[in-house]
């Protein structure tokens, strides 16, 4: 997964949902087609909710990945304005 | 323009909608509507467009808030009894939401002021209760451009369309003429059951936040009719009218004209 270039990245840690896909949904929209958003997160629920609410809105999910035991990490790629 | 942490919480549902999203209600935030009448339709109007964040709303009424209009202006209170209604209407909708700025105007619409008005409107609402304000509004909003969301109520019944100038009929398209003065009984005559303006404004609404989004289809060429009694809604084809007097090919109304004749001034 490390050579993903990583083109803007948002820590939601602490939020809950609708508003960590609120702020990931805010965060794709101001970036280009192409680009890709990494999102660090620590609500278990939001990184099954976020990647397929993402996949609903017409975007690609690269990557779900639980990086230590609060932590996960989502890539997204933006395919669609 | 970066949103507020209060503006997220606010509008959440909104920008969680793909026809929505951010940039949406950043729209919604820039759109100017202007209202005519704070009455049954321009309270649920008013209250929902604030609701959604609609930067700017400007309301025309010269009445002031009577008892028998809480029946069904939910803009109004006991407590604003006798107040001028768009003060009423702009203390609600500002309490509603902060962000909003409501701009009143006490006045009576005429064929001399509505163009200077309108001008720096995106959108324009009517919930007027009379014909001559009806057609005055149509005829400016076609001579101007400006879309218009038209809103009647009667008894158990109300109607919406709305009025694209250049792209759909307007609404001389469907009634050319006014018709004679006591034909039609006004809302004071023949009474209206209260919730029906919350129904027919909330369509009026939604037309309105469609318009600034630029998403879904309108009332265009359509006449939307609710029969609350009945509980059906009927949507009836208005074709454009290549003759109509005002967006015809060979318009005879070039200019407002003097819309009162014959009419005279009933309460709401």
């Amino acid at each position: 997964m490390q050579d993903i270039k990583v083109d803007k990245t948002i820590n939601i840690k602490g939020l809950v949902c609708p508003y960590t896909f609120v702020k990931a949904k805010l965060a794709i929209e101001d970036m280009a087609v192409g680009e890709v958003l990494e999102i660090i997160l620590d609500y278990e629920e939001a990184s099954r909710s976020i990647p397929k609410s993402m996949e609903d809105h017409g975007q690609k999910v690269l990557c779900v990945e639980k990086t230590n035991d609060t932590d996960w990490l989502l890539l997204i790629r933006k395919v669609k304005e | 323009m970066e949103f507020s942490e209060d503006q997220l919480q606010r509008y959440s549902r909104h920008i969680l909608l793909p026809e929505v999203g951010g940039k949406g209600q950043k729209k919604l935030l820039a759109a100017k509507v202007f209202i005519i009448g704070a009455g049954g339709l321009g309270s649920p109007v008013g209250y929902y467009l604030a609701a959604a964040g609609v930067g700017t709303i400007g309301i025309i009424d010269n009445d002031r808030v009577e008892m028998s209009n809480l029946q069904r202006q939910i803009a109004h209170s006991t407590k604003t009894l006798g107040m001028l209604k768009v003060e009423s209407a702009k203390a609600t909708f500002e309490a509603l939401n902060p962000d909003v700025n409501v701009i009143g105007i006490a006045e009576r619409l005429s064929k001399d002021t509505i163009m200077d008005l309108i001008r720096d409107y995106d959108i324009v609402v009517d919930g007027s209760d009379n014909f001559p304000t009806r057609y005055l509004v149509n005829d400016a909003c076609v001579l101007m451009k400006k879309p218009l969301v038209s809103g009647a109520i009667l008894k158990f019944e109300g109607q919406v369309t709305t009025v694209v100038p250049g792209e759909g009929h307007c609404y001389r398209c469907l009634f050319e003429e006014m018709p004679p003065a006591g034909l039609v009984p006004s809302c004071q005559e023949a009474g209206v059951i209260g919730a029906i303006p919350g129904v027919v404004g909330s369509l009026q609404a939604i037309e309105v936040l469609k318009l600034i989004l630029g998403k879904g289809e309108v009332l265009k060429n359509t006449l939307l009719i609710y029969d609350a009694l009945k509980t059906t809604f009927r949507r009836v084809k208005i074709p454009t009218n290549n003759e109509c007097p005002v967006c015809g090919e060979n318009p005879t109304i070039v200019e407002l004209q003097d819309y009162e004749v014959g009419y005279c001034r009933t309460a709401s």
